[in-house]
């Protein structure tokens, strides 16, 4: 499960400060919302079928854009390094 | 009761290398003839003066002249409906193209711009220079636009030392063919061609920033001679001096091409005390605070002009005072920062 | 509960830069419509990619330019220039406007005469005119614009043989402040060469030197140019008034004009900077106008302009196939457009907008064609709102020379629909089929068959 760095949030304008390295970064609203999900440690399961209910997406685009998304809040060293990550 | 106008400024961007922003919002604050509230127009947001709230009232982002007058036109209309704008002034070099372009249409709309015409800014870019000096009977140093490396071969009166000039931006001065074929290469590759070859005068340079009606009359004139550059060739420190050749010469300028609105005349006097213009900035300079301080409140006096109020020469000034620049930190809180980069005004 | 439109996931790095000159393009406004004809539709119906050619805008922009110059000359006279499209359907649109056809071979010659041209309104222009393009050329009394000395002295030899007496004109090549000089066709002014033909054609006897011709260079960024070329022009022609008491009949400008596209690496976009119709026939018409010419004498001017005309009313409509990160996380969008259809991204930076609605999140993507090529590139850095697979996108102004140089390569050339005033759209060129294709090949009878 994918768990964002404790003293990070976002605000409801999608303004994201890192207060760790001082980077700030912009989400668009889907952005935001899946990293709300994502705070409140929502699994991707969960986030997808809200997601599914309330956007006209498909699971497999949803897929694909969840994963890539998340890669880039890992490469922006905002989610906890996972040990049980293989 | 003193009239009140709202003025958008542009380059607020008061960092080493200074856009003049700043200096101009602190002429009009110190206006005798009229109150302000000072709009802020910025591109990025970090620029100094979006923070700089008893300069600023208020600021918007504008988005950059490369992505077109049509979506300029938009934000600016935008921002009119808030702040009722009765004036913009424009302070960028890469901005005052698209800002004439649009100064019918903005004038529609009730906002002034006091800009030199389109005629004035394509004549005296870096690349039209000799012709205009022929033109208007002005020292310029001799040039030649050149479109390939073999051409270097055949500047038959240009000498060495010369500089080797981007069509925009950039500069190299060069002592042999090879440095400057390397030039060349650099610069073309940066800056696309021409690449302009421009005679290297040797002497002392010297500033004079001005002011012109649009109708052949100085306004204003104030020369400076800079006492201290920085890397960059910013001033950090220069001084007002009186120079009757070198008013004599800004008259001339004016009065030959009835120039409209704010400008800075790089010179460069030679050992036989003749004065070449190297460069013409269509805009206020980043030092026109020394211009106030020694009592010619230029920005006030373009914001007159543009109003339509009868605006009389300034005809004195107060010689050898300095200006000091200085870098200074704002202490300031995110939340500002979020504000301006999420919404875009603060 | 209606559900909300979906926009992929995207974070941002702020990046806190000081004003850069060079700022990042956004094209903001989605292309939903086309003429009032949904995007949509258009793909639903006839594919995608598609070309699409807007019947308004070609002629709405003709008269812009046709306004330009008849209200400052008296005598103007357009020539459609086949290279820049020669779809019939276009042709026609020209043609109806008024327009000749400018053709530049043996091939757009004969396809001028079969939209119906009068043979006496083509013009042919080019380095490579066979002796049967010259022959039926003269019998259709054309106007044969000579390229090089060779070809005069081939059409001087055809007008020996009796028959009709071929009306000609030559090119001229001329310096006109801008670079590069295009020397390479027609004969030099400065040099001589120029009276060198004219001294030839009026000595032989044998050919009727009806006109001037020159075409100073392409995608012109300063009308100014155009009148130093004018003015090299009439002077010429009064030269020959004076030398042959011979009278020309016009002043060919060729073409050249830019359309509002923005050429890469320019710093601001073409719609802002490039001249407009008004700037060219300023410079042009004050030219003639302020030449020796006596007021009623004044020839015809001719007009060869075709990218300027066309351009804009020209659209490639295409699909997102896959969104993609690079290796350095670079966000990359792989659409159905390749080069080879649009041949003009080698030198443009197209606007390239959505089909459909956004939110004005973007982020700075590179637009990649379908084809297995490196070179595949529709655009190197755009700032983009966030497409999703699927999804349409509208590539603008490509509707001079990209239906005539587009190649058959990996994919086959798709649908052109042209869409008319009524907003209703006409397939005016059908997509290849493998078939098309296979009827030009042969396969010798040995190399049929094989075991694998």
């Amino acid at each position: 499960m994918v768990k964002i760095k404790p003293n990070v949030a976002v605000s409801e304008s999608g303004f994201l400060f890192n207060p760790a390295n001082g980077e700030s970064y912009s989400l668009n609203p889907v952005g935001t919302r899946i990293f709300g999900f994502l705070k409140e440690g929502k699994s991707y399961e969960e986030i997808r079928d809200s997601f599914m209910r309330e956007y006209t997406v498909d699971h497999d685009s949803f897929e694909r854009d969840y994963d890539d998304f998340v890669n880039m809040l890992k490469q922006y060293n905002l989610t906890e390094r996972d040990e049980e990550e293989v | 009761m003193k009239k009140k106008y709202n003025i958008g400024v542009t380059g607020l961007n008061a960092i080493d290398s200074p856009g003049p922003g700043i200096a101009v919002i602190r002429g009009l604050r110190e206006a005798a003839s009229f109150d302000v509230r000072i709009i802020g127009l910025a591109y990025e947001s970090l620029e100094p003066g979006i923070y700089m709230h008893d300069h600023v009232d208020k600021t918007y982002h504008i988005p950059y002249p490369s992505t077109g007058t049509d979506l300029l036109l938009q934000r600016l209309e935008y921002v009119h409906q808030q702040e009722k704008l009765d004036l913009i002034i424009p302070n960028f070099d890469a901005e005052l193209y698209s800002f004439i372009k649009l100064s019918d249409q903005l004038n529609k709309l009730g906002i002034k711009i006091f800009l030199p015409t389109l005629k004035q800014f394509e004549e005296r870019q870096k690349f039209n220079l000799p012709d205009f000096g022929k033109k208007y009977d002005l020292f310029v140093p001799r040039s030649k636009p050149v479109f390939a490396v073999n051409d270097l071969y055949k500047l038959d009166e240009i000498d060495f030392p010369y500089l080797v000039k981007g069509k925009y931006y950039d500069a190299s001065i060069v002592y042999n063919t090879d440095q400057a074929k390397s030039a060349f290469n650099k610069i073309s590759a940066k800056w696309g061609l021409p690449i302009i070859i421009q005679e290297f005068i040797h002497g002392t340079e010297y500033n004079v920033t001005g002011l012109g009606d649009g109708k052949g009359n100085t306004i204003s004139a104030v020369p400076m001679r800079k006492q201290y550059i920085t890397d960059k060739g910013k001033a950090w420190g220069g001084i007002s001096i009186a120079d009757k050749d070198m008013l004599e010469l800004t008259d001339k300028f004016i009065s030959q091409t009835k120039w409209k609105g704010g400008f800075e005349l790089e010179l460069m006097k030679n050992s036989k005390n003749e004065f070449y213009i190297l460069e013409i900035n269509p805009r206020i300079p980043a030092w026109v605070y020394l211009a106030v301080g020694v009592g010619q409140n230029i920005p006030e006096a373009l914001v007159n002009l543009a109003m339509g109020e009868e605006v009389k020469p300034f005809t004195r000034f107060d010689v050898g005072k300095m200006f000091i620049r200085y870098a200074y930190d704002m202490i300031v809180d995110i939340k500002e920062f979020e504000q301006i980069s999420t919404v875009g005004e603060l | 509960m209606e559900k909300q439109r979906y926009e992929r996931p995207v974070i941002k790095k702020l990046e806190t830069n000081m004003p850069n000159k060079f700022g990042t393009q956004t094209e903001l406004a989605p292309k939903t419509h086309i003429d009032n004809v949904p995007v949509k539709k258009l793909i639903e119906e006839f594919g995608s990619p598609l070309f699409v050619v807007s019947e308004q805008t070609i002629r709405k922009t003709f008269a812009k330019a046709k306004k330009a110059f008849t209200t400052r000359y008296p005598k103007v006279q357009f020539a459609w220039s086949y290279k820049t499209n020669y779809q019939n359907a276009i042709c026609n649109v020209f043609h109806q406007e008024g327009s000749w056809a400018e053709v530049v071979s043996g091939f757009e010659y004969e396809k001028a005469l079969r939209n119906g041209v009068d043979g006496k309104k083509i013009i042919f222009n080019g380095p490579d005119k066979t002796v049967d393009d010259l022959k039926l050329a003269i019998e259709n009394d054309s106007l044969l614009h000579i390229d090089h000395l060779d070809e005069l002295y081939t059409i001087i030899e055809l007008a020996g043989n009796g028959g009709k007496k071929p009306k000609v004109a030559i090119r001229v090549n001329m310096d006109t402040g801008v670079y590069p000089m295009w020397d390479r066709f027609g004969f030099n002014y400065e040099n001589g060469q120029a009276w060198d033909a004219l001294n030839k054609i009026m000595r032989s006897n044998k050919l009727e030197l009806v006109g001037l011709h020159t075409h100073i260079g392409t995608f012109m960024l300063s009308a100014n140019a155009y009148s130093v070329a004018a003015y090299k022009l009439a002077e010429l022609a009064l030269g020959i008034q004076k030398k042959y008491s011979h009278e020309i009949k016009y002043i060919d400008m060729g073409g050249g004009f830019a359309s509002k596209n923005t050429l890469k690496g320019a710093y601001m976009p073409g719609t802002d900077t490039n001249p407009t119709f008004d700037d060219f026939a300023e410079a042009i018409t004050s030219a003639l106008i302020n030449s020796d010419f006596k007021p009623d004498k004044l020839p015809l001017l001719i007009l060869e302009t075709g990218r300027a005309l066309i351009d804009d009313a020209g659209y490639l409509l295409g699909t997102v196939i896959s969104n993609k990160r690079l290796a350095d996380g670079k966000r990359t969008t792989i659409l159905d457009i390749g080069v080879n259809l649009m041949f003009t991204s080698f030198w443009y930076d197209h606007k390239v907008t959505p089909a459909q609605p956004f939110s004005h999140y973007t982020e700075n993507t590179v637009l990649y064609g379908p084809l297995c090529m490196n070179i595949d590139v529709i655009r190197e850095n755009a700032n983009l709102p966030l497409l999703n697979k699927g999804e349409h996108v509208v590539v603008h102004s490509v509707g001079a020379y990209n239906m005539t140089q587009w190649m058959q390569f990996i994919t086959l050339r798709p649908n052109i629909v042209m869409i008319d005033e009524k907003a209703t759209p006409h397939l005016i060129r059908e997509k290849e089929t493998l078939d098309s294709l296979m009827s030009y090949e042969k396969v010798p009878e040995h190399l049929k068959k094989f075991d694998l």
